[in-house]
């Protein structure tokens, strides 16, 4: 506390952070040897996917590693003191006072149990930063503070009570509560939609302005850009590459860092591989570059030495024996095929006429989820629909899927009636003919035609049987074999198409990774020979490089297979992506519809418009998300925007094979 | 209450304490209370009714003269005798019309007069209820306690300390009570004199039988409130309360016990009403009067106005018990209050 405060001291110095977990018998180093400071009113970000030790390095910093955990540094201090010597009682008078904590989901990062406003209130009674008289004051300034209308009300609430957005504010109100210097946000708008998260982040930016130091921790490079002034990618427990934000994401230096950047869906990435291909690397020894196995640049040198940083320039480093500037012999992005136009519009495969579906609230009221809805899907194609929380897809998706009936309107599937509201008129007539016609179309009348739609879902996880090994999953749903040995051959026939190994037959969704399971749900929709996948966010949990795989896989399934997809999710990149037509739900109405280059190009609904602005980009931006990204969608409808990596332009001639070469190169990696 | 009819009074009284717990709920909210209350009670009406009807119906089952069963199998009476005690008690009448008797004196609290002892049964009841109660009340709170310090205390704490209390909460429930009973009797009132052996006139008294009944309770309540417990602590808002300052065991207690408590709350109430019905073994042992010998008694000299009596007593006790766990399950997770609003 006494420690001499020089103006360009940082406020928090890592060295050489090491942290190990004993788990069983394996102890498991998940950071490793991690250095950086943060100056005061800086904000740095760690970048890196889920295992990456991001989340460790932070939660160091607040002395919260758990009891199995090992941590020492050569330095680890935060305005002079060194925090590796504190002890219970000393890392609880700093917890919340000087440094503050912001996790994901509010929901359950708020204890559910309590108001907001108790939960705000906390910090300040721990730290007694105002007289007890005063606390219901202070609580009421602080949520006014992040943006949250109407405090007096909201702070008798409870976190389930609200939205997404404000739920994310009060937990932010009640990080700060006690005035922290430091806060450390970790995947703080991880869980919202767009619009929401751009609003999250600009709260970020206006405490950063203030005068507080961030650090931010994502998955999400395209989170962070608007708002970082330095960043360190994070890989298996390493800084892989750590400089200013512009540098790092104009000039990447380190493969992976590319990879990450090229892994983000954006415009210029239409039609073109998000995710990197490696050919098959010998594993990397155990002193290697952990990266070795996925880079592209890996040679024997990669392999046996772990590499020294590579200074770039003088606050630019990167992890690297190949720290070049532009992989100019590979580029990191291949076109698929001059997107080849679909033939001929197909016939129209499902037809949706005026469908609404209202449901009752828990507070006694009707809540209209889809209000009159019209769309239709041709015979493979892909039609995207967007729209944040609470817009009705999901309503849309399983009343698609005959899983929900509509109160009003028809859908068809192939021409033949498959889900329709009870036509009430023409059964109240009674007569014989108008009975027959007004019948609710029943589900024993569908299940000749259910293997024709599948589904795959955010959660795989949850549409598995636990108990089920990936043969048993994929194998229920190949219902036109029934030999045991062809079935087998069927399943890992399957599996081959969505890239994965004939090993993994033996193995129970737990024991999947993220990626592995989405290919398990995805082979499992394949299955039947769908002529439809109805897709409802399968990407949303996943990491930027895991989900650019599962899109790369799902563009080359529809355009190989034929097979149609009706596509849902609140990411407007993920969906442009993959769609050939878009669909902007709002508030259960459809808001825009149309070819997916023009909707992007000139978004005519303004909600459209707000939806185009939010979307946060890899782009280095110190102005609010919101103009920056209007000036990108000005910018660059179909085209690279002037910071942005160039772009490999598509070779005119690429063909059918060298597509398919390339796709199966992509999924057995 | 009518604080918050004035949102934008900014100069108030503290919200946000835990003293002030009560003042903190809007209106809104202490209506959807009422309003479960109402409906539990109806609900609870409608049970007793039912358990009425049963209780009438299976009367009217039981093989054999009502007349003989009155009399005992010793007494010899004349006919006459026999037809007057059948219009005394009317036993004559259609079965209609004695149900609807029947359902009269029930809402007057009249439960009717036993055969055998010929006393009102309430009256038998009474007499004999309140030694349980007292019983069963201070074995369950004795209980929580223990099961609450033991849990506290040791969820997910070190693995040496968690087996050392899951190994005594093992012995616990799996100690027969009567032996246990036995064994304290033994130590405490014949070797030390410390407490009384028998008899239900003192808090003294209370205090062996309590004991017997309430540690294999606390058994069960502290393995199912430390699991609770562990799984409280593995949520993230534990972390963003460790974040804030707080210490490990300001957490369990401000945040984790509360989670934790819905289900122990649950398995209290059920425990409670086994404990009623089951707390004749610990009264015969340390002989204490109780509802568990006077049911035996009735049982088994088919005096049939008393058992049913203790049914009805049996269903409103149960009836009561869970309404007031479902209230304290709602006072104390508000997600469940909205739902509830909505049925």
């Amino acid at each position: 506390m006494s420690a001499p405060d020089a103006p360009d001291t940082p406020m928090l110095v890592v060295d050489g952070l090491d942290v190990t977990f004993q788990v069983g018998s394996e102890r498991i180093r998940a950071v490793r040897g991690v250095s950086f400071t943060l100056a005061r009113g800086e904000c740095l970000a760690i970048v890196g996917e889920s295992g990456s030790g991001k989340s460790v390095t932070a939660r160091t910093l607040i002395g919260l590693t758990g009891g199995r955990s090992t941590v020492s540094a050569r330095q680890l201090s935060f305005d002079g003191e060194d925090l590796t010597a504190l002890t219970g009682p000393q890392w609880q008078a700093i917890r919340g006072r000087r440094i503050g904590l912001v996790l994901q989901d509010a929901l359950v990062s708020l204890d559910p149990l309590r108001t907001v406003g108790a939960e705000v209130a906390e910090p300040l009674r721990i730290h007694r930063i105002v007289n007890r008289a005063e606390v219901g004051e202070r609580v009421m300034s602080k949520l006014a503070d992040v943006g949250v209308p109407d405090p007096q009300w909201r702070a008798r609430q409870y976190p389930h009570q609200l939205s997404g957005g404000l739920r994310q504010r009060a937990l932010i109100a009640s990080a700060i509560a006690a005035g922290p210097e430091l806060l450390l946000a970790d995947e703080p708008t991880t869980a919202l939609d767009v619009t929401v998260a751009a609003q999250v982040l600009n709260l970020l930016r206006q405490l950063k302005h203030g005068g507080m130091s961030l650090l931010l921790i994502s998955h999400d490079l395209a989170v962070m850009a608007g708002l970082a002034d330095r960043i360190a990618v994070m890989y298996s427990g390493l800084i892989v590459e750590q400089g200013p934000a512009e540098r790092v994401l104009g000039n990447p230096r380190h493969p992976y860092t590319r990879a990450l950047l090229a892994a983000v869906p954006a415009m210029h990435a239409k039609g073109t591989w998000l995710s990197v291909s490696v050919p098959d690397q010998p594993p990397a020894g155990p002193g290697g570059c952990p990266y070795a196995a996925r880079c592209r640049l890996a040679d024997q040198r990669c392999r046996d030495e772990l590499p020294t940083p590579a200074k770039i320039e003088a606050t630019h480093d990167a992890l690297c024996w190949h720290p070049v500037a532009e992989p100019a012999e590979t580029p990191e992005r291949l076109s698929i095929a001059q997107a080849p136009e679909p033939a001929a519009p197909g016939d129209i495969l499902i037809e949706v006429e005026g469908v609404s579906k209202r449901f009752r609230s828990p507070d006694g009221t009707w809540h209209e989820a889809v209000r009159d809805v019209s769309f239709q899907l041709r015979v493979g194609e892909a039609l995207g629909v967007v729209g944040e929380s609470g817009s009705g897809k999901t309503t849309v998706a399983r009343i698609v899927l005959g899983l929900l009936e509509p109160d009003e309107g028809t859908v068809r599937f192939a021409g033949q009636p498959w889900n329709a509201a009870k036509d009430r008129k023409a059964m109240a007539d009674g007569t014989r003919a108008a009975n027959r016609s007004g019948r609710r179309i029943r589900e024993r009348d569908r299940r000749r035609h259910r293997r024709r739609i599948q589904a795959i879902y955010q959660d795989p996880l949850g549409s598995f049987d636990p108990r089920y090994t990936v043969e048993r999953i994929v194998g229920e749903a190949v219902i036109d074999i029934r030999r045991g040995r062809d079935r087998r051959a069927r399943v890992v026939e399957l599996l081959d198409q969505v890239g994965l190994p004939a090993n993994l037959l033996r193995r129970r969704p737990l024991e999947l990774s993220g990626g592995q399971r989405q290919r398990v749900a995805i082979a499992r929709a394949l299955a039947p020979s769908p002529d439809v996948i109805v897709c409802d966010e399968p990407v949303s949990a996943l990491d930027v490089s895991i989900q650019a795989q599962i899109l790369d896989l799902l563009t080359v399934l529809q355009r190989d297979l034929g097979v149609a997809l009706l596509f849902i999710s609140h990411d407007l990149g993920v969906i442009h992506h993959v769609s050939d037509r878009l669909l902007v739900m709002k508030d259960g109405r459809v808001v825009e519809t149309g070819d997916l280059s023009q909707v992007f190009s000139q978004p005519v609904h303004a909600y459209t418009q707000k939806l185009l602005a939010a979307i946060p980009r890899p782009d280095k931006t110190d102005e609010p998300v919101h103009r920056a990204s209007v000036r990108w969608e000005r910018a660059g409808n179909l085209c690279a925007t002037p910071s942005g990596p160039q772009v490999p332009t598509s070779p005119p001639g690429s063909d059918i094979g060298n597509l398919i070469t390339r796709s199966s190169n992509v999924m057995r990696n | 209450m009518t604080l918050s009819r004035d949102p934008g009074n900014h100069l108030r009284p503290p919200l946000f304490g835990g003293r002030t717990l009560t003042r903190r709920r809007t209106p809104v909210r202490g209506r959807a209370l009422l309003r479960s209350a109402a409906k539990r009670f109806a609900a609870g009406a409608t049970v007793m009714l039912g358990s009425a009807t049963l209780a009438f119906t299976a009367l009217q089952l039981v093989p054999g003269d009502p007349v003989a069963v009155l009399l005992g199998p010793t007494t010899s009476a004349s006919p006459q005798v026999r037809a007057q005690i059948r219009t005394e008690y009317g036993f004559d009448r259609p079965v209609p019309v004695r149900f609807a008797h029947y359902l009269g004196d029930l809402v007057r609290g009249d439960l009717g007069t036993s055969y055998q002892l010929q006393q009102p049964v309430t009256k038998l009841i009474n007499d004999q209820l309140w030694p349980t109660v007292q019983l069963v009340a201070a074995a369950v709170a004795l209980a929580v306690v223990i099961a609450v310090v033991s849990a506290m205390t040791t969820a997910g704490r070190r693995p040496s300390l968690r087996a050392a209390a899951t190994v005594w909460e093992l012995v616990a429930l799996s100690t027969p009570p009567f032996w246990l009973g036995i064994m304290l009797l033994t130590v405490f009132s014949f070797r030390l004199r410390i407490f009384p052996v028998a008899g239900a006139q003192s808090v003294s008294s209370l205090v062996l039988p309590a004991v017997t009944l309430a540690l294999s309770v606390a058994g069960v309540l502290a393995q199912v409130l430390r699991e609770g417990l562990e799984a409280a602590l593995a949520q993230p808002f534990v972390v963003t309360a460790r974040a804030r300052g707080l210490s490990r065991t300001a957490v369990r207690v401000r945040h984790a016990f509360r989670h934790a408590a819905a289900p122990v709350l649950t398995l209290t109430g059920w425990l409670t009403g086994t404990l009623l019905g089951g707390a004749v073994l610990i009264e015969t042992v340390f002989a204490r009067p109780g509802i568990g010998s006077l049911t035996l008694q009735a049982v088994t000299s088919r005096d049939l106005p008393v058992v049913m009596g203790v049914v009805l007593l049996s269903a409103f006790a149960v009836v009561l018990i869970f309404t007031v766990v479902d209230l304290l399950h709602l006072a104390i997770d508000p997600r469940l209050r909205t739902a509830a609003a909505a049925i």
